[in-house]
């Protein structure tokens, strides 16, 4: 069973060198039929892209990405210098209709999404000539070292229980070289894709079979990135199957959570777009879902006829009747925990890290704030967005409306839900994004407080104050300074993993929903004293 | 403003300071030798696991002390001076105090066995004792074998932290079956067997005779009383229970027996001094506990209580139903209202047992074979509501109650497998009895 744990831990890490490895293979050019049908297919206007391009990319040279890159990118700088040249001459004497006329040719998208495109028809080589083997070298060891190196687990964590044995003198669990190392690679990853999409190129090569199958396109690094998500998640869902098979709750949120993933966030939008229908991921309500009301997708929604309009009604919906009557009922873990994307992930690939969270009450002044501060951002863009939308300005009060969102699909979009909220796994516990950011989580948390029938109830007086509970909250909530006051946790926080309640030696924690009235209960003295006294004391 | 000293920080003297400080505005000197910070001593075993890291053990982050004006002092107090109101340390300084509260907890049993102070024997109360253990038993290759001598709750919690580093272990247990003196046979064998799961080498019916030294006085390998044999090892852990910690007392003139002898409002012969938790011996029993109560729960409440008094509402120390738990490796435990054993237990006490027939489940319920009054309940690997049982306890039901509205006081998380419907078919069958389940309700789980 080791050997096979140990051989699995090999053969994994080889998938990974592979997978790190397959983008410095393969060589990128195009013939000029190529580029030209590509300039065609495009619409660009400008006169010098194509030399540019030509003297860029139609080459008998073997470029590699990085070259490729660089070059297509100076070619479209060059191009688009020429004619910013132009229009400050004219600027310069005053020709305003030749002025006028030179924007035409510029050619707008951020460089490496240029790039991008270009790149994903320029590849030669393994990942893009030869899929199947790449991807079985990638994917394929990847997801069967693995496999190896989690399932002998039934075996060697010996019988059903909490397996926590050593998590903090590991190197991978207890922030050391290999917590870290897994932090590079994640932030490095999460850069790559949402900034440098055309440096993976060669990542995304790998799952077009996959992409073609399902949608009948091409895939792109969205989809790269949801077929990874999905393997991630599957594979770290059975080492949570294995780690709790002896707590039913686990095992079914964590079915939850990866059949909603599966389904709802990959399967359905990519088949919906094989029928002509916009993409929509029908449990990613707003804000978490922060461009729903972006005009670009409010006219798209509207211009695909039926679904769209019901997936404008749904969207609306979810957001302001499914949502926080769920949360009433159950919490907001029925969202955060059962079927959201960020939550399956955190809760699959990021278990291993939940300890790491900090629990001072210096961090949850932080959290409150930051996390806030997000949900009033959001909200604020939100309003800009439908002023625009409805008023067909593009400003308001001189701040233009494309900016905002810019900004927040920059800092909030991308560094802070996927360079920081995932790649932070390691280091901050795997619920960074949850708890500091999502604006969604915000929105149910203040149900959650004030309005809902979800608690933690703590069992009396049986505490011991050991702190398990508290180590082992991903999302930071000090739950034993709750547990041993006899105090019930209601906390706009908490998104319900039920771990705490798990790893509690003395049975002194359950989620439950019950009636709201008691749900919040301060003690100053605990049960198991006199009555008297404990009526005395407690009286408030 | 009285200077309220109080010695150990533990459970029963950092809860009757913070209770103090709520209600009044007296300073506060909590005293340790052992740590500066409260921790969790139930916690210790976690850290040697690598569930946690001592940081984890301790309840309060340390700004918690200085923002409630909570003074800690590091230092061993070697004797008090109840005239002059006056505590003397280890190194001569001294401080004085308007009332005092001794908290000093327990230290571990020994008996006097040969070689019972070498190197490499330890027992596992104090936070020394965990850095002892990381000492002498870091992984497999430096300790080859531990023993444990002694069949309680810390035996079993050591054994478990020793196998989490795969290091053999041998466990001496004096009785017939582990904790045969406090758990019913049919509980204490399921341990035993899950004892054996972990590959723990449990020796029942056995004594330790004596613990052999290497050339370097360090342990080399203990003796066993009834067979002679020996059994190398490189740790002994001495884990058979627990005594007051007072031997600093021994010549202060406050009245001592095992512990420091106290009445109901846990004051001393002495005034101005009480004394709380491990170390604090009642003249009389309170019901059917022992005079000394040694657990976490007994600690805190004492405390509560104690703060009561020294704030001008002076309260007796009345505990209410009894109740425990524990957790043996894998299996949880949890008791409510007195199940003694069968060694124990008295002439009109019957039980009620069910077990599963393959998981480590099962349940004791203890009652009154000529009124039917249901006594108290242990449950294995099945969680339980604290506080719907202590109402039935105070409201005196009948076992047939307990039963019928059982699926009330179940607390075992969402989805589990719940066994009530089995629990009262068996209970029907064996009694000829007709109880049919009520469903769970919240409104009388939640009634006030």
């Amino acid at each position: 069973m080791k050997l096979i744990k140990q051989s699995g831990l090999i053969i994994f890490l080889a998938g990974l060198t592979f997978f790190i490895g397959i983008l410095f293979t393969g060589s990128f050019n195009l013939t000029q039929t190529e580029l030209d049908t590509y300039i065609q297919e495009q619409g660009y206007k400008s006169e010098v892209i194509k030399d540019e391009l030509t003297k860029a990319v139609v080459t008998e040279d073997n470029l590699n990405i990085f070259q490729f890159s660089s070059r297509t990118i100076n070619a479209f700088e060059a191009s688009n210098n020429h004619y910013d040249a132009l229009i400050a001459k004219y600027n310069k004497e005053k020709n305003w209709d030749k002025k006028g006329q030179q924007y035409q040719y510029k050619i707008s998208g951020k460089p490496h999404t240029l790039s991008y495109t270009l790149a994903k028809k320029a590849g030669k080589g393994l990942a893009a000539d030869n899929t199947g083997l790449a991807w079985f070298l990638t994917f394929g060891l990847g997801i069967i070292g693995a496999l190896m190196f989690i399932i002998p687990d039934v075996v060697l964590l010996g019988k059903p229980g909490i397996k926590n044995d050593g998590i903090f003198l590991s190197a991978a669990t207890n922030r050391g070289w290999i917590g870290w190392f897994a932090f590079i690679f994640l932030v490095t990853f999460y850069i790559l894709l949402y900034f440098k999409a055309d440096l993976i190129v060669n990542w995304v090569y790998l799952v077009d079979p996959i992409s073609k199958s399902i949608s009948g396109n091409p895939a792109s690094q969205w989809f790269l990135y949801g077929f990874l998500y999905c393997v991630v998640m599957t594979v770290m869902a059975i080492r949570m199957y294995i780690k709790y098979r002896h707590n039913k709750y686990q095992v079914l949120r964590t079915t939850s959570v990866l059949f909603f993933q599966i389904v709802f966030a990959f399967l359905i939008p990519e088949i919906l777009v094989r029928f002509n229908q916009p993409w929509y991921d029908f449990k990613n309500a707003f804000p978490l879902d922060y461009d729903f009301f972006f005009k670009w997708n409010l006219n798209e929604l509207i211009a695909s006829g039926g679904l769209g309009i019901f997936i404008l009604v749904w969207g609306i919906v979810l957001t302001i009747v499914v949502v926080p009557v769920m949360v009433y009922f159950f919490g907001k873990r029925w969202y955060c925990s059962w079927v959201c994307g960020c939550g399956g992930l955190a809760e699959t690939l990021g278990d291993p890290y939940r300890q790491n969270s900090s629990k001072t009450l210096l961090s949850w002044r932080v959290e409150r704030i930051v996390i806030h501060s997000v949900l009033v951002f959001v909200l604020v863009m939100t309003a800009f967005a439908l002023y625009t939308f409805f008023s067909e300005e593009s400003q308001v009060l001189g701040i233009k409306t494309q900016t905002i969102q810019d900004i927040y699909g920059f800092l909030i979009g991308s560094i802070f839900a996927g360079v920081i909220g995932t790649g932070f796994y390691p280091i901050f516990g795997n619920r960074v994004w949850c708890r500091f950011g999502c604006p969604l989580a915000a929105y149910l948390g203040f149900v959650q407080r004030f309005k809902s029938r979800f608690r933690i109830t703590t069992n009396g007086g049986q505490c011991i104050s050991c702190g398990n509970c508290s180590t082992y909250c991903e999302q930071g909530i000090d739950v034993r300074s709750y547990a041993q006051k006899g105090e019930n946790i209601v906390r706009s926080s908490c998104v319900g993993c039920g771990i705490c309640s798990a790893v509690c030696p003395r049975g002194v924690l359950k989620l439950e929903n019950g009636p709201e009235e008691g749900r919040i209960n301060p003690t100053d003295v605990l049960l198991g004293n006199d009555v008297d006294l404990m009526n005395l004391v407690n009286k408030k | 403003m009285k200077h309220i000293v109080i010695i150990g920080n533990g459970i029963s003297g950092v809860t009757a300071a913070r209770h103090i400080r709520k209600n009044s505005d007296n300073k506060i000197t909590i005293i340790s030798a052992e740590t500066k910070y409260f921790f969790s001593r139930t916690a210790l075993m976690y850290v040697y696991m690598g569930h946690m890291k001592f940081e984890h053990t301790q309840p309060y982050e340390n700004w918690f002390w200085k923002k409630n004006n909570i003074e800690l002092k590091q230092g061993f107090v070697s004797d008090v001076n109840t005239d002059k109101k006056e505590l003397t340390f280890k190194d001569s300084s001294t401080i004085s105090y308007d009332q005092l509260i001794i908290a000093t907890g327990s230290k571990p049993n020994k008996f006097g066995w040969p070689g019972q102070d070498l190197e490499g024997v330890m027992g596992m109360y104090h936070k020394q004792d965990l850095e002892k253990l990381e000492k002498y038993a870091p992984n497999n290759n430096v300790c080859k074998r531990a023993v444990i001598v002694g069949g309680g709750l810390i035996g079993i919690e050591l054994a478990e932290m020793l196998r989490s580093r795969k290091i053999p272990v041998t466990f001496l247990v004096r009785e017939t079956s582990f904790w045969n003196g406090v758990l019913p046979a049919q509980e204490s064998e399921m341990i035993n067997k899950h004892i054996k799961e972990h590959h723990i080498d449990l020796r029942l019916n056995t004594n330790l005779k004596e613990i052999k030294s290497d050339e370097n006085g360090r342990v080399k390998s203990i003796i066993i009383a009834e067979t002679g044999e020996e059994i190398a090892c490189n740790v002994v852990g001495l884990t058979a229970g627990v005594t007051p910690n007072i031997d600093f007392l021994k010549e202060s003139g406050i009245e001592l027996g095992r512990g420091v002898k106290v009445n109901r409002f846990l004051e001393t012969n002495i005034k101005d001094i009480f004394a709380i938790g491990d170390c604090a011996e009642q003249h009389e029993a309170i019901g059917q506990r022992r005079n000394i109560e040694a657990v976490w729960y007994t600690g805190r409440m004492m405390g509560e209580t104690l703060a009561q008094t020294i704030c001008g509402n002076k309260t007796a120390y009345k505990p209410g139903h009894w109740f425990n738990s524990a957790k043996f490796l894998d299996i949880e435990y949890q008791t409510y209202g007195w199940v003694f054993s069968e060694r124990s237990k008295k002439e009109n006490e019957a039980y009620f047992q069910w077990q599963h027939p393959t998981d480590n489940k099962c349940i004791t319920i203890s009652f009154d074979k000529n009124t039917n009054k249901f006594l108290g309940i242990n449950t294995f690997g099945i969680r339980m509501r604290h506080e719907i049982f202590d109402k039935w306890l105070t409201e005196n039901q009948p076992i047939e109650h307990v039963l019928e509205y059982l699926a009330d006081a179940n607390f075992d998380p969402e989805f589990f497998k719940l066994h009530e419907a089995e629990i009262i078919a068996k209970f029907n069958k064996e009694n000829n009895t007709n109880i049919t389940l009520k469903k769970k309700s919240w409104k009388r789980i939640f009634a006030r």
